[in-house]
This record gives C-alpha cells, sequence and structure tokens, in this order.
C-alpha cells in the first residue's frame, strides 16, 4: 500500500514541474506592468524604472524563473504586492476558511443529496423523483452569487434572522488561537462557546449557498448508478431470495453504485474549492479565492502562482485518497499507478 | 472590562462551572464595546500600512493619517452643506507647537510631551530622519514631497532636540502645504532603525507590517484583505482625545452587502458604494449621507492632440458641443456631481479652479465644426476607460458613444483593466479617454502644471503642448511665490482661458465623494485626501 502510494506522488511530480513552468509563463503574458501598478498615482517614467528594479522585473525572464524556483525549493513562495504579506504565509491562513466552507457546503450537500438520488431511483417517476429532478435543476441554474445574494437579502437583510455577511465570526469576536484552522474545531478546542456559535451562524448561509450549487451532480449521478445497479441481476435474487426491501437497496445496491458517486464527489469538492470565489466575494470570506482572484485583477504574479500551485498539489492528494477509497469500498479495483 | 480579556480569563479558569453565567455578562460587555467602536466597511483594505512604502495604495492612506503626526496640519472650517472642511490657506501644529516661518526657512518647536507609541519621547532627530526618509525611498512618497521642493535631506537641520529648521530649496508657495500632507509623517526612528537591515536601511520592511508613529491610534491587528483593527492612543498629544475607542475596519466587496450592513445598524460608515445607493440612502433619509466636491478635482474627457483627427481643434471644439452633459449628470451620477459645463455666454473668468467652461450640448454647431475640420462624414476612432472604475466609466463613454455616432464618428469602446490603465496613459498612444485628476494641493497652477504643462508629465494624459501655456502657468507659480497677486491673477485666467479655447481636455464634472454613516456618528471631516479621520468622530 506505501509504495503504491509513494509511486503515486512520484508520478504527480512531473505534472507538478509542469503546473510551475505554465503558471510562471502565464502570469508573466498577462497584460499589465506590475511596476507601473505600484509606482502609485503620481508616478514619473523614474520611479517605474526604480519600482521595476526592487521587484526585480528588470531582469531576463530566465533568471526570473530560476530565481523563482530556487525561492520556491526553499519554501518561499514570494510576497504578494497588493497585500503586503508572504504568499505561503497567507496561503496558509486562507486554505483552512475556504477548506473549512467548502467542506461543510459539501456535507449538507451529500446529506440532502444522497438520499434524495436513493429514493428518487427506487421510486422512478414518483413525486420524489420529480422534486430531485425540480431542486437539482433549479440548484445548478442558479448562478451562485446570485443565491447568496438571495440568501443574505431574505434571511440577513429582511428577516434578521442570520448574522451579518462580515467573514467567519462577528466583528466583536476573537479568533480563537489557531490549531487546525477550522473555527468551528479551533472554539470548541478553545471552549469558547459563544465564538463557536458565532462561526457556526456565519457558516450557514454561505453553506447553504454551496450545497444548493452542489446538489444536482450529486443527486443525479446518485439516482442514475442506482438505477442501474438496482436493474442489475444480483439485485433481483437478493430480491428473490426474500431479504427486506432496505438490506437490498442499502447493503447490496447502495454499495455496489458508490463507486461513480464518490468520483463524481471529488469533482464536486476540486469545482467547489477553486469557484467558490464569489460566495466568498458575497459573504465576505477571506478565502484563498477571492484572494488569487484580487491577486490576478492587479497582476501580482506571486500569490496566482502560489494558488495554482496549491491547488494543484491538492488534487493530486484529493485524486489519491479517492482511488485509496476506491480500494475500500470495492476490494476488486487495486490500486496502480 | 474589555470583553476579549474578561474571556480569557474565564478561558484560563477553564471551569467549566463558570460558563452557564456568562451569557448575560457577554451581552452587557458587547453593548459597551460597540458604543466606544467605530465599524466601517469599505470595498478594499490596505496592502501596507506606511505610505512611504513600495506601492502603498489608497486604503493605506487612511491608516498613515490616522495611526502617525505629522509637524502640521489644516485647521477646519465650515464647508458646503455644513460640513466640516479642510482649510487649505490655516495651518496648525500637530507635533509642533510653533512654526516659524522666515524668508528662506521655516522653524518648528515640538511639543515637550509628545511620545511615540512605545513611549520613546517625539525629539527632532526623529523628525529629520522621517523627513530624510520621505525624500529618499522614491517612488510616491519622493515625488509628493518635491511638489513642495523638498527634496535633499540637507534641507531638514536638528537645531536642538525640541527644534527643526527646513531650509527652502527655492521660494514655493506649496512648501508648507506639503508639509501638512500625509507623506512627511513623523516615524520613530529609533525603533525603525533597530528593525532595518542593509538591504532596507529605511526599516520599510518593518513599517509595513505595524505602525510606528505617535498618532492618535495604532494598528494593533491587521489581517491584509480582511480588517485592520486600530485602538486609540491614550497619550496622543496631537489634538484633543478621540472619543471613538476602537476603530475596526472590515472588508466587504459586495457594495450591496455593504448597503445592507448600513440599513441594518451593523456597520457604521461606508463609502465606495454606487451613486444610485448614495442616491437612495439620501432619500430615504434612514441615514447620513454626506457628498462633498473632491477638493482640485475633475472628471474629463481627453484627446491625443499629437494624432489626427484630434490635433485639430476644430474636431476638439465639435466633440465639446457633441457631449451628452446634463444625461450623463442625470443617468451616470444621479446628481452627484458638479457641472463642469455650460457657463453662461458673459459670465467671465474667475481666479479659481475647478470652474465651468461655456460648452453645452449642441450638435448643429458640432457638425458645422466638425465639417469646417473636413470631416463632414465622421471618422472612426476608440474610447478608452479604466475598468477599475466602470461603474461610472461605463455607463458614461455608452452615453458618448451614442452621442458621437450622431456626428458620424464611429466610436469603439476600449476597456482598459485597472493594472493596465496607468501603462496605457504613459504610452499617451489612446486617441480619446475618460479620466479623473485631483491634486491633493489646492491650486489652479499645482492641477495645470500636472495636467497641460509642456514637461509632458504622466497626467497630461493628451501629450498637449503649448509655449503660452507654459509661460502662463511658470508665471503663475512664480507670481504665487512672490505674493504678486495682480500677476498672479492674469496669469490664472489666462491659463484657463487657454485650456478652454484649445480644449485639449473637455472637463465634465466635479465628482463627489460619498459618504454615508449611522444618524449616531457625528464629526465627519472632509480632508483632501478624501479618506476618513477618526480623530474628530464620535458615536452616540
Amino acid at each position: 500500500m506505501l509504495t503504491m502510494i509513494g509511486k503515486r506522488l512520484m508520478f504527480a511530480i512531473p505534472s507538478l514541474i509542469g503546473v510551475v513552468i505554465v503558471t510562471f509563463l502565464l502570469t508573466r503574458a498577462l497584460p499589465g506592468d506590475p511596476a507601473a501598478y505600484f509606482a502609485g498615482p503620481a508616478a514619473t517614467k523614474e520611479a517605474v524604472e526604480q519600482i521595476r528594479k526592487k521587484l526585480g522585473l528588470d531582469r531576463p525572464l530566465i533568471e526570473q524563473f530560476f530565481r523563482y524556483t530556487n525561492d520556491l525549493a526553499h519554501g518561499d513562495f514570494g510576497n504578494s504586492l497588493t497585500t503586503g504579506q508572504p504568499v505561503a504565509a497567507e496561503i496558509r491562513n486562507r486554505l483552512p476558511a475556504s477548506a473549512e466552507l467548502t467542506l461543510l457546503g459539501l456535507i449538507v450537500s451529500i446529506v440532502i443529496a444522497i438520499p434524495l438520488g436513493v429514493l428518487a431511483a427506487t421510486r422512478p417517476g414518483s413525486w420524489v423523483d420529480h422534486l430531485c429532478r425540480v431542486t437539482t435543476t433549479a440548484g445548478v441554474s442558479l448562478p451562485v452569487f446570485f443565491t447568496g445574494l438571495v440568501l443574505v437579502y431574505v434571511f440577513y437583510f429582511r428577516l434578521g434572522w442570520s448574522p451579518a455577511p462580515l467573514g467567519r465570526l462577528d466583528v466583536f469576536y476573537s479568533a480563537p488561537p489557531t490549531v487546525t484552522g477550522f473555527y468551528l474545531i479551533d472554539t470548541l478546542i478553545a471552549r469558547d462557546f459563544e465564538a463557536f456559535r458565532s462561526a457556526l451562524s456565519q457558516l450557514i448561509l454561505p453553506a447553504t449557498t454551496l450545497a444548493i450549487f452542489s446538489l444536482a451532480p450529486i443527486a443525479r449521478m446518485t439516482r442514475a448508478s442506482m438505477l442501474a445497479v438496482l436493474a442489475s441481476e444480483f439485485v433481483r435474487t437478493a430480491r428473490a431470495s426474500g431479504l427486506s426491501p432496505a438490506t437490498v437497496i442499502v447493503t447490496y445496491a447502495f454499495r455496489n453504485a458508490m463507486l461513480p458517486v464518490i468520483t463524481t464527489l471529488s469533482m464536486v469538492f476540486s469545482f467547489l474549492l477553486g469557484a467558490n470565489v464569489l460566495v466568498e466575494k458575497v459573504f465576505a470570506w477571506p478565502g484563498i479565492g477571492s484572494y488569487a482572484v484580487e491577486a490576478l485583477i492587479s497582476s501580482d504574479f506571486a500569490p496566482v502562482q502560489g494558488f495554482v500551485l496549491t491547488m494543484a498539489v491538492m488534487y493530486v492528494l484529493l485524486n489519491l485518497v479517492i482511488d485509496i477509497l476506491y480500494g475500500v469500498i470495492d476490494p476488486r479495483v487495486r490500486l496502480e499507478g | 472590562m474589555k470583553r476579549r480579556d474578561f474571556l480569557k480569563s474565564v478561558s484560563g479558569l477553564a471551569a467549566g462551572a463558570a460558563l452557564p453565567a456568562m451569557p448575560s455578562v457577554i451581552s452587557s460587555a458587547k453593548a459597551d464595546a460597540r458604543s466606544e467602536t467605530l465599524l466601517i466597511v469599505s470595498e478594499g483594505g490596505p496592502n501596507n500600512l506606511d505610505i512611504h512604502g513600495v506601492g502603498t495604495n489608497v486604503p493605506g492612506y487612511e491608516v498613515s493619517w490616522n495611526c502617525y503626526d505629522r509637524l502640521i496640519s489644516h485647521e477646519m472650517k465650515s464647508g458646503p452643506g455644513g460640513v466640516p472642511y479642510y482649510d487649505r490657506d490655516k495651518f496648525k501644529g500637530e507635533l509642533a507647537e510653533d512654526m516659524k516661518i522666515n524668508d528662506m526657512s521655516v522653524t518648528f518647536k515640538l511639543k515637550k510631551n509628545a511620545k511615540f507609541h512605545d513611549g520613546a519621547p517625539v525629539t527632532a532627530k526623529d523628525v529629520k530622519w522621517s523627513l530624510d526618509r520621505a525624500v529618499s525611498v522614491g517612488g510616491f512618497p519622493t515625488f509628493q514631497m518635491s511638489a513642495g521642493s523638498l527634496t535633499k535631506p540637507e534641507q531638514f537641520v536638528v537645531v536642538d532636540d525640541g527644534t527643526v529648521r527646513v531650509d527652502f530649496a527655492k521660494k514655493d508657495k506649496l512648501t508648507i502645504p506639503d508639509l501638512a500632507v500625509i507623506v512627511p509623517c513623523i516615524v520613530n526612528s529609533e525603533l525603525v532603525k533597530k528593525n532595518a537591515s542593509e538591504k532596507d536601511p529605511w526599516g520599510l520592511e518593518y513599517t509595513k507590517q505595524q505602525t510606528a508613529g505617535s498618532g492618535a491610534y495604532k494598528v494593533t491587528k491587521w489581517t491584509a484583505g480582511t480588517e485592520v483593527i486600530m485602538e486609540r492612543n491614550e497619550d496622543w498629544v496631537g489634538g484633543p482625545l478621540p472619543k471613538i475607542k476602537r476603530v475596526i475596519w472590515r472588508m466587504v466587496p459586495q457594495a450591496g452587502n455593504r448597503r445592507a450592513l448600513l440599513e441594518r445598524g451593523d456597520a457604521d460608515i461606508s463609502y465606495e458604494l454606487p451613486f444610485k445607493d448614495f442616491q437612495e440612502m439620501k432619500a430615504s433619509g434612514k441615514l447620513n449621507v454626506v457628498s462633498l466636491p473632491f477638493s482640485n478635482g475633475i472628471q474629463y474627457i481627453g484627446m491625443n492632440v499629437t494624432k489626427p483627427p484630434f490635433d485639430n481643434v476644430k474636431v476638439r471644439q465639435a466633440i465639446a458641443y457633441a457631449l451628452p452633459y446634463q444625461k450623463i449628470m442625470d443617468a451616470v451620477l444621479f446628481g452627484l456631481g458638479n457641472p463642469m459645463f455650460g457657463a453662461a455666454k458673459d459670465k467671465p473668468t474667475e481666479v479659481a479652479w475647478p470652474q465651468q467652461h461655456k460648452y453645452n450640448t449642441d450638435m448643429e454647431k458640432a457638425k458645422a465644426l466638425l465639417a469646417e475640420a473636413g470631416y463632414a462624414n465622421g471618422f472612426e476612432t476608440t474610447i478608452s476607460f479604466d475598468l477599475n472604475f466602470a461603474g461610472v466609466n461605463e455607463p458614461l463613454c455608452v452615453l458618448v458613444q451614442e452621442s458621437l455616432a450622431q456626428l458620424g464618428i464611429k466610436t469603439t469602446i476600449n476597456k482598459v483593466p485597472g493594472a493596465n490603465w496607468r501603462t496605457e496613459l504613459n504610452k499617451k498612444e489612446m486617441p480619446l479617454f475618460t479620466n479623473v485628476f485631483s491634486g491633493w494641493l489646492d491650486y489652479p497652477e499645482y492641477f495645470f502644471y500636472w495636467c497641460y504643462h509642456g514637461n509632458n508629465s504622466v497626467f497630461n494624459t493628451m501629450s498637449y503642448k503649448s509655449a503660452e501655456m507654459d509661460k502662463l502657468i511658470d508665471g503663475a507659480r512664480v507670481a504665487a511665490a512672490s505674493g504678486d497677486t495682480a500677476t498672479y491673477d492674469t496669469d490664472v485666467k489666462g491659463f484657463v482661458d487657454l485650456a478652454y479655447a484649445d480644449v485639449p481636455r473637455i472637463p465634465l464634472y466635479q465628482p463627489f465623494v460619498n459618504v454615508a454613516m449611522q444618524k449616531n456618528i457625528s464629526g465627519y471631516q472632509y480632508w483632501f485626501h478624501r479618506r476618513l479621520d477618526y480623530r474628530a468622530m464620535a458615536k452616540g
């Protein structure tokens, strides 16, 4: 098993090198001159040149690249110019915020979508099936920022049930000491239950927004996969042997229908993590997506490169975990490179 | 007792038994904290806490203004609508208790009990080091200092521990005002030197992350892109102790949410909202909305005079008669701006800036002028704008495009990303564009020096060059320094007239800075930098 994992990680190295080169070139190909941007509103040509020199942008591209990879090898992702902070530290601070939100959204989504998909599959054409179809279609066709704004409008502005959309905690609470970076866990470790409640209530709306959006692929995939399995011969045999419907569906059919669902889950998760930029913007969430977009807008190279690299590493790890899960769920699947 | 301390002490006890009693205590402590805390929401936050830093953005100026002191500052006067407005011509000491202006120098005596946040006294050495730093670090701060003819460290002289002299390089009316802008702030030199390195002799890396000043507030927590928390400096001597104990400044990217936060009463102040929102909030009357004109600021349509067809003055005048001025005021600004067009035909030119020009939307005249210039059938061109301000620029350019189409001029709209805008301006190749310029120092000759002078600065976006114009601008600068009012007045009137006859740029309106706040917030002051001054504000 371990050698398999090691082998898989080895295979990831060339793709990571590719990512480093491509992001480096892509960010350099962006329009816009960071030196002019950061020289400020009243800069003369000399001032712009001074800044360019300070940033090392007057050097040939190849030299810049080697310096960049050398820094990277020492764990230095460079400094963001827009926020003025080291990129590695910022990603470390912001990744948990995005991950906490995405995970919670995904969990909410799974809890709703999988039972819905299973029910829809067991009773095709019934009202449950129609409900499943309507909710998933509606969920996927509403853009996330729209759902987010509507939720804010209704639950914060109109009804006042939800706290102000001001990020991860109410402004008058201080963040718990960092252990995992997940506020829900850290507040519990610190036994600060008020802050826990605040963190949870801040999470509800954005997590719901993400959940609504990701319902569709999970529910549809569960339904389709369950339908195929339910029509197969071993289910017919199980039914014929007089096993209870619950046993047939949960123990036999569902386990066999899980594989494609897991694949979808991994896709949805990675997609959500990268694409929840809009949700982060709407809820002033200090996550990694909004960070990358802001950096991109101001041609701030270092954070963009850091972001893409982090994402690439996460995809590699995620795929590995999914492959391992395959083996656990279905022993017929072998873990191979 | 502060909420945070309270919680700490409770968790320090780690006694689960104490928990059930907590909620009531917390809510009263929380209410207390809220009444002494100012919660500001805005779109962007600082990228650097030190205005001397490389590429410090405009929100960073606000931190510097409130956390650092300068030698002098401006007095307040009553501005439009009774809102306190900084008085361009009156100065007061901030760190200096006394200012003596001589013929070629000015001497400041420092307040004796002035202390930095770490308790070290503010001395003349700190002042010299800080001003040396401002003229030496390069980039924007050095450039701003040079606008007041402050260019060399030798100009700043330590007389004794509590006295500093600034020698003038030449007579310049802008030298004293330039010492009251944000840049010449006084930095704790010993503290910063301790944290400087060979590569970074001015300690810019250190002051980027924390404030090292003597100002009314100090930054206690800063999470870039998320929030800035500032606490009051209880020992501040620069003025009366501010009423607000704590300022929490949160970045909320969604304009709709900022408005919702204000209307629900959760946030105290916000700016950077769409004009429509400000106008609606003004109409509803639930919040205080302050709208004041940018001092010395104008949004304009510029034309590149080095290339056809805009090298022809007739074409430029035709465009000036074809712009949909009133539509822009109504549909883009919702009335939140001062019109800069349509002055009466017989109105004499004033010694003031900005002032209205005499063009108005008149399609017949525009057509006639265009025919005279030989473009009776129009031409094709491109109008460019900065996407960072798309909320105003985009509808504005669409209206201009529509209007010019009536003259047969086909205009393509070119949206330039914010990061790229300055590069494009520097290239000076865009034929037609809209932009804003506003100067910190509120003097006509300052504006014209940047925007119309033949030395072709970045802001002379039209590449306009005229020997006559240069003579008038230089004349006004010399006259201002020597106090020759008569010459000054003629020269100012002269360059305004010339600018409006040649129309390389067509002023549209003077933009407003809009700030919305709760009814219980008082003490808002308008400053040339257009950012908030927390020191005068109060809540409740």
